[in-house]
């Protein structure tokens, strides 16, 4: 390091500074002009809302989860039995595998429909704010109130889908909708896709909006043809919106609850529960809350493991 | 109306040392301009003072007060942005109001100041828009305005002027220079453009990696620099740097560099004397160079390659090479030179500068 | 734009946005539909020969009148409308505050505390809400709207601060360093100066926790139990099921109505909405 060249005569300033001017900032201006003070007085009302109803729950979760608590009833600790009971119950293992499976087709079918509609609505044509607009309506409407008229089409004596596929000779003998547990799984996925969709659309429609059109014309001048330009163009630029939809819609079918819950309660004999369902049977409906507790927890390992690779994922973008 | 004090001024962020032991003293009425290349600390230093940066060591006295621990509203000062940071959501008048609001002005009072500061920069009509319906120099305008109508002790300003184009940049600068005689209100200024600073500045002060490097009038910068450092920052085109040896007996020194050899005037013999026989820093700016004619003495010519001919209607840079060494020389309009072609150059002896090799100290 | 021919706009542009558009709204359809069809029309097998199920000719308000002579729907309507508004309104001030200091207040923990904020965003409701049903009770707040309103906050702050973090965000710093020199506090500047111009942000954030407090289902299908407390979804759902019997005309009255007051909520702001909703996987 170079020694400073202090100014001429006319800057070096040797001054005894005048301090009896001074005047200190008051109590709550001081208070409010300090960084640290102001930040944990604004964070303070979500902090306190975010623990009590966040962070103890999930302490109290895990703990109910290791005791034999049931309603009324004062639990003992009882340590991975819940688990290891669960673990054992075919039920259980019916709604393990019954999740991952409704999470892994639904999300394929909203992110392959959700682009699709993204890639339809990124063109311009009259009508194109109504038709996106109306497009959101199955992710604004109360899931719990359209899944009942999912039901309703579904129903076994007067669905209007079997009426329609009878009248148009695809079929002969009635599709048993909800009563059959495989049928009754493809529905919800069906019915989730249906819901979950538009919030892939839209998104990636934002994402669609970012990338310059230069580039593809760029591209079809280079002579790709459509699915060249999408797959060379569009695709890798869009990559980071998409995984980052597909995160939260994977935690929030893996989730899921009022879907299934509305459209077949589990049924018939169990065959179409979720994790969450099937918690909500043991845990409320039968009211053996450390039962239910610990079936609930079996869903932490993939969320832990999805919000990892999100925020690894920002990490890396903040990092960029 | 007050000095401002900055003593023994330090900033660290975790890992960098932005300013380093900045002692200013800054007069009452002045006009004093920070400059600078980006990251030197001039920003930094002119936001410890506003108070929008805590000081990590030193203070800082605004008039009779040390205001180290005042907060940024009760050291009743004004500040004028790069991007003027005009709140988009009031109108000019609300804008320029804002501050003798909060500070409980009467309502007849703000008016009058209001409407003094309009008509003083003529944005009458103005005051009942929006921001966002101003041109860029409009927008300038109603910054300044805001921070005149407060009748502050000291006006600080970062930059105002580089977010706008060239032309209005030099309008503008004539007005802010008007607008503090009339005023005579202290003023901090701190920009990276030394046009800019050389022609607003009472004094100017150079800075560089957080140290202030020189402080003086602008035309004291340009003709005594302190450092090699202020030297190739003042002025434009920059200085000519060559290095050079100290050859010769006391009597008659030379500088010896690689294709140009040039005596050493008499004003610069007793300084370099303890120079002899080692290397240091010439420094010729490039109006202290002309075309040789017969008055020059045979000393201080040289021989050179033209490089680059740019004519700029009032005069004509010209990139020479003399051997290694590109130089530029402003010589005559008149001149008539091609690329490749030989010409003989003089300095003028009375300004040649000469720079210590390792500490970059003016000799 | 490249062009391209009209068979190939029929083929791969228009039919399959108008099925897309038909597969879209054909619940909502089939949901009014069903609502104003009299019930002999509605109770016919899928295989019966004078089947006309996409239209009635006999349209009927009857179910609209029992829905509000036999069930306490109104309740319903308004209970989820009160807990929606209050609960954001919480969730809107808390997310605020606390967007503000994160993206703009210098101070230890900043990153951890941001992190952990946009952890809780990502925890959904069904993990939590067995021990949750234990706190409410042990709180005394079981079956009263404030279960809602102290718990809905919990994935609202989340999503309201993350979105609001984005939005100060771009909002150039200098604008608040500009009030505090004028003579505003920190706190001043950020209630006279930030805040006002975070209201598309904040009517964003706003619009997007109404709709998501409207839908919630699974906290107050747990935490309410008289019939005249709940919201509409639950309602719906436990109050007009009569054994095993699906009324549906009424049902499907019933799910009307509760879609209508977010549908036009949504509709007057679509544009906010789309901000909140791609604004929330963004931050």
């Amino acid at each position: 390091m170079k020694k400073p060249i202090a100014g001429g005569t006319n800057g070096a300033v040797v001054v005894a500074l005048p301090h009896p001017g001074t005047r200190r900032a008051r109590g709550l201006t001081r208070f409010l002009e300090s960084e640290r003070l102001l930040a944990s007085l604004l964070l303070a009302p979500t902090v306190v809302l975010l623990g009590t109803f966040i962070a103890y729950p999930f302490v109290s979760g895990v703990w109910l989860s290791l005791s034999d608590t049931s309603v009324g009833n004062v639990g003992h600790f009882v340590g991975l039995k819940n688990f290891a009971k669960a673990w054992d119950d075919s039920i259980f293992q019916q709604a393990f595998r019954n999740t991952f499976f409704y999470t892994f087709w639904a999300t394929i079918f909203k992110l392959a429909l959700g682009m699709w509609l993204a890639l339809l609505l990124n063109r311009s044509f009259r009508g194109k704010r109504l038709v996106r607009a109306s497009m959101l309506l199955p992710f604004i409407i109360p899931t719990v109130l359209s899944t009942f008229a999912w039901r309703w089409m579904f129903d076994p004596t007067f669905s209007v889908l079997n009426w329609l596929l009878f009248r148009t000779g695809f079929i002969v003998n009635k599709i048993p909708f909800l009563s059959d547990g495989v049928y009754g799984m493809w529905c919800a996925i069906v019915v989730n896709t249906w819901r979950g969709m538009p919030f892939f659309a839209i998104t990636l429609l934002a994402g669609l909006q970012t990338i310059n059109p230069d580039l593809h014309e760029a591209a079809s001048l280079d002579g790709a043809n459509g699915w060249q330009r999408f797959w060379h163009v569009t695709w890798p630029l869009l990559k980071p919106v998409t995984l980052v939809v597909v995160v939260f819609s994977i935690i929030q079918t893996f989730s899921d609850f009022q879907l299934i819950y509305v459209l077949t309660g589990g049924g018939p004999a169990n065959a179409t529960h979720l994790l969450a369902t099937y918690a909500y049977q043991v845990g409320v409906a039968t009211g053996l809350l450390g039962e239910g507790a610990a079936i609930s927890l079996f869903m932490l390992p993939v969320l832990f493991v999805v919000v990892w690779v999100q925020l690894r994922y920002l990490r890396r973008l903040e990092g960029a | 109306m007050a000095q401002v004090l900055l003593k023994d001024l330090n900033k660290k962020y975790d890992e960098v040392h932005a300013v380093k032991d900045v002692n200013l003293h800054i007069r009452d009425k002045e006009f004093i301009v920070l400059v600078g290349p980006s990251g030197c600390g001039k920003s930094t230093t002119l936001r410890m003072v506003a108070g929008l940066e805590e000081i990590t060591a030193g203070e800082i006295a605004i008039g009779d007060r040390v205001v180290n621990d005042l907060p940024p509203k009760d050291r009743d000062i004004a500040m004028v942005f790069q991007n003027y940071a005009l709140y988009p959501h009031m109108t000019v008048y609300d804008n320029m109001a804002f501050g003798l609001k909060m500070r409980k002005f009467p309502k007849a009072e703000i008016q009058k100041r209001v409407q003094d500061a309009a008509e003083i920069l003529g944005i009458q009509d103005l005051l009942k828009r929006k921001p966002r319906q101003l041109s860029g120099g409009q927008r300038q305008r109603v910054a300044v305005g805001r921070a005149i109508v407060r009748h502050p002790q000291v006006f600080l300003f970062d930059e105002p002027l580089s977010n706008l184009d060239a032309k209005l940049r030099v309008q503008m600068r004539v007005e802010l220079k008007r607008l503090h005689d009339r005023l005579e209100t202290t003023a901090i200024y701190v920009t990276h453009d030394q046009v800019e600073a050389m022609t607003l500045g009472d004094r100017v002060v150079v800075m560089k990696d957080g140290w202030i490097q020189q402080v003086g009038e602008p035309l004291e910068l340009y003709t005594k620099p302190s450092n090699r450092f202020v030297a190739g920052f003042i002025g434009s085109p920059a200085m000519n740097f060559v290095d050079v040896g100290i050859q010769g007996s006391d009597s008659s020194l030379t500088a010896q560099g690689t294709g140009i050899r040039l005596a050493i005037p008499p004003v610069n013999a007793s300084q370099l004397g303890p120079y002899k026989g080692q290397r240091v820093t010439l420094g010729i700016r490039p109006e202290d160079l002309h075309i040789a004619a017969g008055g020059d003495q045979a000393g201080y010519v040289f021989d050179a390659v033209v490089d680059v001919v740019e004519p700029l209607g009032s005069e004509i840079l010209l990139d020479v090479k003399a051997g290694p060494n590109s130089l530029v020389a402003r010589v005559e309009p008149t001149v008539r030179l091609k690329v490749h072609d030989g010409v003989r150059l003089a300095v003028n002896p009375d300004r040649l500068h000469f720079f210590d090799m390792t500490s970059e100290k003016a000799i | 734009m490249v062009i391209e021919r009209p068979w190939k706009r029929w083929v791969y542009f228009y039919i399959p946005l108008t099925l897309f558009v038909i597969g879209t709204l054909f619940p909502f359809y089939w949901m009014l539909i069903t609502a104003i069809r009299p019930d002999a029309e509605l109770y016919r097998s899928w295989r019966a020969v004078n089947n006309a199920p996409f239209w009635t000719l006999h349209p009927t308000l009857e179910h609209f009148r029992d829905l509000f002579e036999k069930t306490t729907f109104p309740h319903w309507l308004w209970n989820t409308f009160f807990i929606a508004v209050i609960s954001t309104g919480i969730s809107l001030f808390c997310g605020l505050l606390a967007g503000y200091a994160l993206a703009r207040l210098k101070f230890p923990m900043a990153g951890a505390l941001g992190t952990s904020i946009f952890v809780t965003y990502l925890v959904p409701p069904t993990l939590l809400f067995i021990p949750l049903a234990d706190i409410i009770r042990n709180f005394q707040l079981g079956n009263t709207p404030w279960a809602l309103i102290l718990t809905y906050p919990t994935f609202l702050i989340p999503f309201c601060t993350w979105l609001l973090m984005g939005y100060f965000k771009t909002i150039p710093k200098e604008l608040e360093e500009c009030a505090r020199i004028d003579g505003a506090t920190r706190f001043g500047a950020m209630v006279r100066i930030i805040f006002p111009i975070a209201v598309p942000g904040i009517l964003s954030a706003g619009i997007f926790a109404f709709t998501l407090s409207w839908n919630e289902f699974i906290y107050a299908l747990v935490f309410l139990s008289s019939p005249e407390r709940k919201t509409v979804p639950v309602g719906v759902v436990s109050e007009m099921i009569r054994g095993d019997i699906y009324f549906w005309g009424q049902l499907m009255a019933g799910a009307l109505l509760g879609s209508i007051p977010v549908a036009l909520v949504y509709s007057f702001f679509v544009e906010y909405y789309v901000t909140g909703l791609t604004g929330s996987v963004k931050g």
